[in-house]
């Protein structure tokens, strides 16, 4: 740990949430030491993609960010994305195309995609390997985590594309079902 | 024989959800990074600026009274104890060349001394602190000047040594020395219509696993040493800690959580000595991480090869004679110097047809990064020249190069030499191939790349030239008659069970692997097991993930622990129906009789046998060893386009088929070569060593390119099944023959296109446009 002589306030994952800092202090390690350790460390030179975070929802390498930063900005981490009762639908499509090998791409992953489907209305080919380009994995050759990504772009896309009324209509009534 | 439950699997042979997938996606905790407590101290190591230097004066006092500073470590207070830093079997056929810390370093990136401190910004001040004085020696950084006489001795320490009978010549920088011979060489070079005489060079390359090597130790309350670490081999990692500390056994714990790749870097003691040590000085927590810089020049890397290759061949396509002559450069280093080198005979020579076999290995010592054990361990160097020259030989006698290969591939039921006469420092097992379905993957691929459209590269012309190049492999499945994995397996009362197993899943999957294996044999679904791995103190023993061994080896032994559990679970079943054991049988976690009218469930025998009657645990286990390690086999198609003015080379695509025999999981299968074929594409492409006195000069993902999601070629994996009688239900390896392809297979594509043969890679766009420019039509 740092000797905390400055601090730094910014909402995470929805939350406002002050931590003590240094100015030295990179995002992916206060990140990680503040207990969100789905943030990994690949290279620490802004190459790999395994501390992929969307900050103001732009992807951006943590380990490349210094925590200070962040401050006033909204950071969201893959703590974000979904549970063990509900994982987003992105990453339950990498666990059933078999996508996960050993995994520790994945968080960063799921972070750019996620920052791909907030962002762009045209999720072609070209676009979506433009935000992935940033994420290394060394065990898939990306063949099924393309499939895993292609075929929730398109499920979005599909989705996206409804005339607007039917999703207020569907919106409200899965409101009123809760 | 073919197991008679082969054409109904429900377990295997299925594309179960790999059982961490979930944990992984969501970013729990789960690698070694995540588990350290937050009071850990921080490890940072002072690496050699120097390829080769005595170290006359080393002075940590100013270090050591730094702020935050609890420990540093270095030549001059730690044990002096001899070890080989390679994960293998004992005693371990490398020399034991390697100190915790020496007072020599033997290249850019050789340890010299550590601290450990409260931060890291502390551990690396007290780094800047710590005083050296080198002398500066003379440095080796081929295998000409290695080779030379009067060389400078790289390792001159008295106590290097092999533990074993094999050649081993320090004062010559000599690591390795193998040679067989089958048949009469020169008679068959005699015999034959052309004959060939070629050098190839391959690189160095690295894993580059997204998880850099990362260890930590902790002191427990028993005063036991705990090391939690990304390993391949915590069996070895204990006992080579143990032996480097001067420890027993009895005193260490290894454990090997979740692991972010490892591709065999991993298979190698790095990082776990000095936590250890760290944690016994300070009695508190120590994490060390390697940056991705340190990964690339201190990691271990794939040994770079000078191979000679001479054969002879008949106009009718006969081969009558190979000669393969390599020479590997271990680094400062020897650890796996003399298996890869035997490995790159051994484990491609069988492929083809030929009675008359020569083979000489040798590594050498220069003061250049270690290599160690990378996925395709010296096969993948050697398939590059047997590869490429193939494709020579066939165009001189007039024969399309999937014909001649065809022609000469080994058939199942068939031997070669070679398996007798090369093993891993010692002499091999003989044995014969028993499944083979490589005729069949020559045929699937052909037809999946287009083959029949090639076309001679004399025809093309333009700025952009298409050509298609294929290759064929073989590879192994574990060591035979060295490799052991263990298991054991035990009922709970809602009839789950506890699988727990030796064997290390690095991030194939393994782990799911094993599960459906044991759920197959015990008659139940794949989610009843709760899979524990690579725990010293808890699980069985286990060689660890290396050698393609552990679906067909630790997988074999999984499946005799289940069919031990199952027979303990018939008894009581039979005793609560009250029918004979022989009167039942087992079906969807049920004992039942023939026609099904008497039966009692799993959870039920869990409960009689734990708590109500006649009670003991029912508890399987098995060991298993090899006497064969069968090959699987592929066949691997490129299609490229060459820009003949710039050189550049691109991979459109890429086809991979794999005789894996039964496929336990066809999905993984896939994702295995899938991954190593990228691998190996992206190595014959683009990965190489860039050295300045020694330095590795491109020690980052930005200079040392690995592809992206961007680079990538469609790249489609064919699983060809068949059934190997010896495995876990017809399985053997997968994971590493898929890298052997790509170099090859491109350099045939890129000469198909061309006419230009390059005899080293990576094909970057100076080597291809100067090969281009070199060609005759």
């Amino acid at each position: 740990m740092k000797a905390a002589t400055n601090s730094v306030s910014f909402t995470l994952n929805g939350e406002k949430k002050t931590f003590a800092t240094s100015p030295d202090e990179k995002l992916l390690d206060l990140l990680r030491r503040e207990g969100y350790r789905g943030t990994k460390y690949g290279c620490g030179q802004g190459t790999c993609g395994a501390c992929t975070v969307i900050m103001d929802g732009r992807a951006v390498y943590a380990c490349l960010l210094y925590a200070m930063q962040a401050e006033g900005r909204k950071v969201r981490t893959i703590e974000s994305a979904g549970t063990f009762e509900k994982p987003n639908e992105f990453q339950k499509e990498l666990i059933d195309a078999g996508a996960v090998q050993c995994g520790y791409c994945i968080p960063g992953i799921v972070m750019s995609a996620t920052a791909l489907m907030e962002t762009e209305k045209d999720f072609s080919d070209e676009i979506a390997r433009e935000y992935m380009d940033g994420n290394l994995c060394r065990c898939t050759g990306y063949e099924k985590i393309w499939i895993a990504l292609r075929r929730t772009l398109d499920r979005k896309a599909a989705a996206d594309a409804k005339p607007a009324a039917e999703k207020t209509t569907k919106r409200s009534s899965s409101k009123g079902a809760k | 024989m073919k197991d008679p439950r082969a054409s109904k699997f429900k377990q295997v042979n299925h594309s179960v959800t790999k059982i961490d997938a979930l944990q992984l996606a969501l970013g729990k905790d789960s690698y070694v990074g995540d588990l350290a407590p937050k009071d850990a101290l921080i490890v940072k190591m002072l690496w050699s600026p120097h390829a080769h230097a005595r170290i006359v004066s080393l002075d940590v006092t100013a270090a050591e009274k730094m702020p935050g500073v609890k420990a540093v470590l270095w030549h001059g207070n730690v044990p002096r104890n001899v070890h080989c830093t390679a994960g293998q079997g004992f005693p371990e056929p490398s020399p034991y060349d390697t100190f915790m810390f020496d007072n020599k370093v033997r290249f850019v990136g050789d340890r010299v001394a550590a601290v450990a401190a409260e931060t890291e910004e502390q551990a690396v001040a007290a780094l800047a602190a710590i005083k050296v004085k080198y002398e500066v020696l003379k440095p080796v950084f081929t295998l000409d000047e290695a080779m030379a006489p009067g060389a400078p001795v790289i390792h001159d320490e008295p106590e290097a040594h092999v533990p074993i009978p094999i050649v081993y010549e320090p004062k010559k920088n000599l690591v390795a020395h193998v040679n067989c011979e089958a048949g009469s060489f020169e008679g068959g070079m005699k015999a034959a219509d052309f004959t060939f005489d070629e050098t190839y060079e391959t690189p160095y390359a690295q894993h580059c696993p997204i998880e850099p090597y990362t260890s930590m130790a902790q002191i427990a309350s028993s005063g036991r040493i705990i090391i939690t670490t990304s390993t391949q081999v915590p069996f070895h990692c204990r006992r080579i800690v143990a032996r480097t500390l001067g420890v027993p056994v009895q005193k260490i714990r290894v454990i090997k959580p979740r692991i972010g790749g490892g591709f065999g870097c991993k298979q190698e003691i790095l990082l776990e000595d000095v936590v250890a040590m760290f944690a016994v000085r300070t009695g508190r927590p120590c994490l060390w991480r390697l940056d991705r810089e340190e990964t690339f020049r201190t990691g271990r890397t794939r040994h770079p090869f000078r191979i000679r290759l001479r054969t002879g061949v008949k106009k009718d396509g006969t081969i009558t004679a190979i000669a393969l002559e390599c020479i590997n450069n271990t680094g400062a280093y020897g650890g796996h110097g003399l298996t890869v080198v035997s490995c790159s005979g051994g484990k491609t020579l069988p492929l083809y047809h030929c009675e008359n076999i020569l083979f000489d290995g040798k590594s050498y010592y220069t003061n250049l990064p270690v290599g160690g054990a990378y996925r395709g361990f010296g096969a993948t160097q050697a398939f590059f020249a047997i590869e490429s020259l193939m494709d020579h030989m066939a165009e001189a006698i007039g024969m399309d190069p999937v014909k001649f290969r065809q022609l000469n591939h080994i058939r199942p039921g068939e031997g070669s030499p070679i398996f007798a006469a090369l093993g891993e420092g010692r002499e091999g097992t003989p044995m014969t191939v028993g499944s083979n379905s490589l005729a069949e993957c020559i045929v699937q691929g052909a037809e999946a790349a287009g083959w029949k459209n090639r076309a001679d590269w004399r025809g093309k012309t333009g700025r952009y030239r298409r050509g298609l190049g294929m290759c064929c492999l073989m590879q192994g499945s574990s060591i035979p008659d060295i490799d052991m994995g263990a298991a054991s397996i035990k009922i709970n009362e809602d009839g789950s069970f506890n699988l727990l197993v030796g064997a290390t899943d690095l991030g194939t999957g393994s782990d799911t692997v094993l599960a459906q294996i044991a759920a197959e044999e015990l008659e139940t679904t794949t989610d009843k097991m709760i899979v524990y791995s690579s725990d010293t103190d808890m699980t069985p023993f286990d060689v660890g993930a290396y050698a393609s061994s552990t679906t067909y080896l630790s997988g074999e032994a999984v499946r005799k622990a289940a069919a031990d559990a199952k027979r303990q679970i018939l008894a009581t079943g039979a005793e609560m129906l009250g029918l004979k054991p022989e009167d039942v049988h087992c079906e969807d976690a049920h004992v039942l009789n023939e026609d099904g009218s008497k039966k009692v469930s799993y959870s039920d025998i869990a409960n009689y046998s734990l708590y109500q009657k006649n009670q003991y645990q029912i508890i399987g286990t098995a060991s298993h060893i090899t006497k064969k390690s069968p090959p699987p086999f592929a066949a691997h198609y490129a299609e490229v386009e060459v820009d003949t003015l710039t050189g550049f080379v691109k991979v459109l695509n890429y086809v991979s088929t794999i005789d894996c025999g039964t496929a336990i999981n066809p999905t993984l299968c896939e994702g295995q070569t899938e991954g190593g074929t990228l691998n190996g594409i992206s190595y014959a492409l683009t990965e190489q060593y860039l050295f300045e006195n020694g330095k590795m000069m491109n020690a980052s993902f930005a200079d040392y390119h690995i592809y992206s999601m961007r680079d990538r070629p469609p790249v489609k994996a064919i699983l060809v099944p068949s059934y190997e009688e010896t495995g876990p239900f017809g399985a053997k390896s997968v994971s590493e023959i898929c890298i052997n392809g790509p170099a090859p297979a491109i350099g045939n594509a890129i000469y198909n296109a061309t006419g230009a043969r390059l005899n080293e890679f990576p094909f970057t766009p100076d080597k291809v446009l100067a090969a281009i420019r070199a060609v005759k039509k």
